[in-house]
C-alpha cells in the first residue's frame, strides 16, 4: 500500500501492464518525451523505448487506424486520446473497425485494443476539453466502455481492460486525476467488470460513474444529516451494464436517481432507467429520476458550473423520488 | 464551364513515367529500370499469368451471374483489373501481409481464398470468409481507404517487432481523398514502416471520374508524404508485375515506404446495382477495350512464337472447372442459422449479449410444431 495520485496509479497501471507483455505498445500525441499533456505516461518512453511508447503525427484516426494493424499483427495497443472531444476524428476507426473486426473475421482477428479517454469537465478549459461522449460507445456493439472514479479502480481497471480481448474504451475523470488514495498494485483480478455498492443506504439509490461518484459521495453525507440514507452505486463497467447489482439496490429502496455529466437524451441514464423499469416495476415507488448535463453542447467554462450536476441537484432529485419536491424539472433532473 | 472538369486524364500527363512493357499490341518494349526484375519471367510464367486472369475474369462474370440469379446480394465487379490484380499480388511474398478493399477478388484467390468463401460474403451468410492469419490477407474492407491505416500499423509492427515481411494497402483512386489514405501515408513515411499502398486507378469512383478526386496524377502525390513512387499501366501484367517488384525491393531493403499506381479501368459497373450508362460513353469503354489485359498477353504469347491455342484451351478449361465448383457450392450453401447472430461480437464473455440469444432461442423454440423441417 502506498499512497498515490490517480495519474500515478494510471500510470504505474501502464507500466506494470507492459512489463508483464511485452506486446503493449502505447500511441498517442505527445506521450513519449513528454510523458502526456496530463503525465499519465511519465518516464514510461525513458523506461521502454520509443517503439513501445510511440508519439504519433497529429491524426487521431491515424492512431486507431494504426493500432487496429498493429493489433492484427499481435500487438496490444493501448492509445491516448488527448481529451474527449478530439476522440471524433477517430469514430470510423472506432465503430467501424474497432468494434466490429472481431466479429467480422468471425473471431480469427482480435482486437485488444484500449483507448484512453481523459473526459468530463469542471477543468475550466475550452471547447472540445470537457465532453461525456461515453453513450456512442457503449450503443456500439463489439465495445466494452469502463469509466473508473476513484484512485484504485484507475489503476486496477486500466490493468483488466489492457488485459482484455475486447476492445476498450477507458474513460479517465480528469478532474478527479489529482485525488490520491492508498492503492494496491500488482493484482489483476479475472472475470468482468462489476458495478460496485460504496455505500449501504436504505432510502434511496444513487447511480453514477467517473467524476460524479465524488459528488454522490458528498451527496450521501449531506443527506446523512438530514436523515435520509443514500445507496452508492458506482457503475464502472457502462458496458456491460451489470444491471443485476443495480437492481439488487432498488428492489431494496424503491427509489433511484441516475448522474452523469453527458446529457439526458438517448444517454447511459435513459438505459439505466428503461432496465431497471423493466427488473423493478413492481418494487420502484417513484419513476427513476435522472440528474444529468442539458442537452446543450458544453458550455464555456465560466457556465459549467450550471451545466454540471452538483451537490445540490442531487440531492433534488433524491427529494423528487422521496416526493419532498415537485422541482424535477428545475434541475434538469427528468 | 462546368465547376468540375471531366476531362479525362493523360495516361502520360503528370511528372512520373507510366512503366510499360508489352504494347496494347503485345510487343515488347525494353525498359532499362525494370527488365532486371523480370529476368526469371519466361513463357511458362507468361502463361500462368495468362491462366490467372482467365479463371479470374470468369469468376467474376460467373458472381455478376450469380448475382443477376438472385444467388449473391451485391457483387463489386473487377472485369477490367485482373493484371493489376495478379501482376501485383503474384510479386508478393507468402508471409507479406495484405488489406485489401471489397474489389480485391484476384488478390484475395491469388492467395489461395477459396471462390465460393469468397462469395460467401457476397451471398450474405457470413462478413467474411477466411482465416486472414491462414492466407496472410485481411478481411476485405468495404469502408473506402480504412484499411490503408490498418497497412500502415500493421507494418509499424513488423519495424517494432522486427519481421522481414512487408504489408500492402490495396485502394482505388476514390479512396486517396480520404483522410485515412492520407493519414496511412503520414504515419507510413514517419516511422519509416515497411509498406506498400497499391493504388488501382480504374478511372471512376462509382459515377465520379478521377479528375474530381485529383488535379495532379495520383502517384505524384505520394512524394509530398515522402513515399518513393511508380506509375504504372495497369492492364500490362508484366509492368505490373515489375514495378511491384521493384516497389517491394526498396520497400524490404529498408528504404521506406512506397506507393504504385497502376492506371488501369473499372470495365464493369461499381457493383451489380450501379448502372454506369448514366455516366460513361460507349465510346470511353471502347478505348479501353482495345487495351484488355488479357488479349494484350496472349498477343504477346504469340509474338513470342508459343502455342497459344494449347494456353487458351488450358485457361478455358480451368475457368469452366471454377466456375462450375463455384456455382454448385454458392447455389447449395445453407443460410447460417440464428444463433450466428450472437457469435463474435466479444471475444470474452459479455452477460447481456448472452442472455439476449438465450431468449430469442427459447422465443424461436416456441414455433417448433414439432414437425420435421
Amino acid at each position: 500500500m502506498s499512497r498515490t495520485t490517480m495519474i500515478k496509479a494510471l500510470n504505474t497501471a501502464l507500466r506494470d501492464a507492459m512489463v508483464h507483455d511485452e506486446k503493449v505498445v502505447l500511441l498517442g500525441e505527445d506521450i513519449g518525451t513528454l510523458g502526456g499533456v496530463f503525465r499519465v505516461t511519465s518516464e514510461l518512453k525513458k523506461e521502454f523505448g520509443a517503439q513501445r511508447v510511440v508519439d504519433t503525427p497529429l491524426a487521431e484516426s491515424g492512431i486507431v487506424g494504426t493500432a487496429v494493424g498493429l493489433a492484427y499483427r499481435g500487438f496490444r495497443p493501448v492509445v491516448e486520446i488527448q481529451f474527449d472531444g478530439f476522440t471524433y476524428p477517430a469514430f470510423d476507426q472506432l465503430v467501424s473497425q474497432v468494434a466490429k473486426l472481431h466479429y467480422r473475421s468471425r473471431g480469427r482477428v482480435k482486437m485488444p485494443i484500449t483507448v484512453r479517454i481523459p473526459y468530463g469537465g469542471g477543468i475550466g478549459s475550452p471547447e472540445h476539453h470537457s465532453e461525456s461522449p461515453e453513450a456512442y460507445f457503449a450503443h456500439t456493439a463489439g465495445l466494452r466502455v469502463f469509466a473508473p472514479s476513484s484512485v484504485q479502480d484507475s489503476y486496477t481497471m486500466l490493468r483488466q481492460a489492457i488485459a482484455c480481448d475486447d476492445p476498450v474504451i477507458f474513460f479517465e475523470p480528469k478532474r478527479r486525476y489529482h485525488e490520491s488514495a492508498e492503492i494496491t498494485t500488482g493484482q489483476v483480478p479475472e472475470g468482468v467488470v462489476k458495478a460496485q455498492v460504496i455505500r449501504s443506504g436504505d432510502d434511496v439509490t444513487v447511480i453514477g460513474y467517473g467524476p460524479t461518484v465524488y459528488t454522490l459521495n458528498e451527496a450521501a453525507l449531506a443527506a446523512e444529516d438530514e436523515g435520509i440514507s443514500l445507496e452508492i452505486i458506482d457503475l464502472r463497467s457502462l458496458d456491460p451494464l451489470d444491471i443485476e447489482t443495480l437492481a439488487d439496490s432498488v428492489k431494496h429502496t424503491g427509489k433511484v436517481v441516475i448522474v452523469h455529466e453527458a446529457g439526458p437524451t438517448a444517454g447511459l441514464g435513459a438505459e439505466i432507467a428503461t432496465q431497471i423499469t423493466e427488473h423493478c416495476f413492481d418494487y420502484l415507488e417513484h419513476a427513476p429520476v435522472r440528474v444529468t448535463g442539458f442537452d446543450i453542447p458544453y458550455p464555456p467554462s465560466r457556465l459549467e458550473k450550471f451545466h454540471l450536476p452538483d451537490l445540490d441537484r442531487i440531492l433534488t432529485g433524491v427529494d423528487v423520488v422521496l416526493r419532498r419536491s415537485e422541482s424535477a424539472h428545475q434541475v434538469g433532473a427528468r | 464551364m462546368p465547376i468540375v472538369s471531366t476531362q479525362r486524364m493523360d495516361l502520360e500527363a503528370g511528372s512520373l513515367p507510366t512503366h510499360r512493357l508489352l504494347t496494347v499490341n503485345g510487343e515488347r518494349e525494353p525498359s532499362e529500370e525494370l527488365d532486371p526484375y523480370i529476368t526469371d519471367v519466361d513463357e511458362a510464367k507468361l502463361a500462368d499469368f495468362l491462366r490467372d486472369m482467365m479463371v479470374l475474369r470468369r469468376m467474376d462474370t460467373e458472381a455478376t451471374a450469380l448475382q443477376r440469379q438472385g444467388e449473391l446480394g451485391l457483387w463489386a465487379p473487377l472485369l477490367g483489373q485482373e493484371a493489376a490484380q495478379i501482376g501485383s499480388v503474384r510479386a508478393t511474398r507468402e508471409d507479406d501481409f495484405i488489406f485489401p478493399s471489397y474489389r480485391e477478388h484476384g488478390v484475395a484467390w491469388a492467395r489461395g481464398v477459396k471462390a465460393e468463401d469468397l462469395l460467401s460474403v457476397w451471398r450474405g451468410v457470413t462478413p467474411s470468409g477466411w482465416d486472414p492469419n491462414e492466407v496472410n490477407i485481411a478481411c476485405q474492407q468495404i469502408v473506402i481507404g480504412s484499411q490503408a491505416l490498418h497497412a500502415a500499423g500493421y507494418a509499424m509492427g513488423i519495424k517494432f517487432d522486427g519481421g522481414t515481411q512487408i504489408s500492402l494497402g490495396y485502394f482505388g483512386d476514390g479512396a486517396t481523398s480520404q483522410g485515412d489514405v492520407n493519414e496511412a501515408m503520414v504515419f507510413a513515411a514517419s516511422y519509416q514502416a515497411p509498406v506498400l499502398f497499391f493504388c488501382q486507378n480504374n478511372q471512376w469512383a462509382i459515377s465520379e471520374p478521377v479528375s474530381l478526386q485529383a488535379r495532379t496524377q495520383l502517384a505524384d502525390r505520394a512524394a509530398g508524404f515522402g513515399l518513393k513512387a511508380w506509375r504504372v499501366d495497369g492492364n500490362d501484367v508484366l509492368a505490373v508485375h515489375a514495378v511491384t517488384r521493384a516497389a517491394l525491393e526498396h520497400v524490404r531493403a529498408g528504404q521506406g515506404p512506397a506507393f504504385v499506381e497502376a492506371v488501369t479501368y473499372r470495365m464493369g459497373p461499381h457493383t451489380t446495382a450501379d448502372d454506369p450508362t448514366r455516366y460513361r460513353s460507349e465510346q470511353e469503354l471502347e478505348s479501353w477495350r482495345a487495351k484488355d489485359p488479357i488479349d494484350r498477353l496472349t498477343k504477346h504469347l504469340e509474338s513470342l512464337g508459343a502455342d497459344v491455342q494449347k494456353y487458351l484451351s488450358r485457361g478455358e478449361t480451368a475457368a469452366d472447372e471454377l466456375a462450375a465448383a463455384l456455382r454448385q457450392a454458392i447455389t447449395t450453401m445453407p443460410d447460417p442459422q440464428p444463433t450466428a447472430l450472437f457469435a463474435h461480437v466479444y471475444a470474452e464473455p459479455h452477460e447481456a449479449l448472452a442472455q439476449a440469444e438465450h431468449d430469442y432461442l427459447q422465443y424461436l423454440e416456441g414455433f417448433d410444431t414439432g414437425e420435421s423441417k
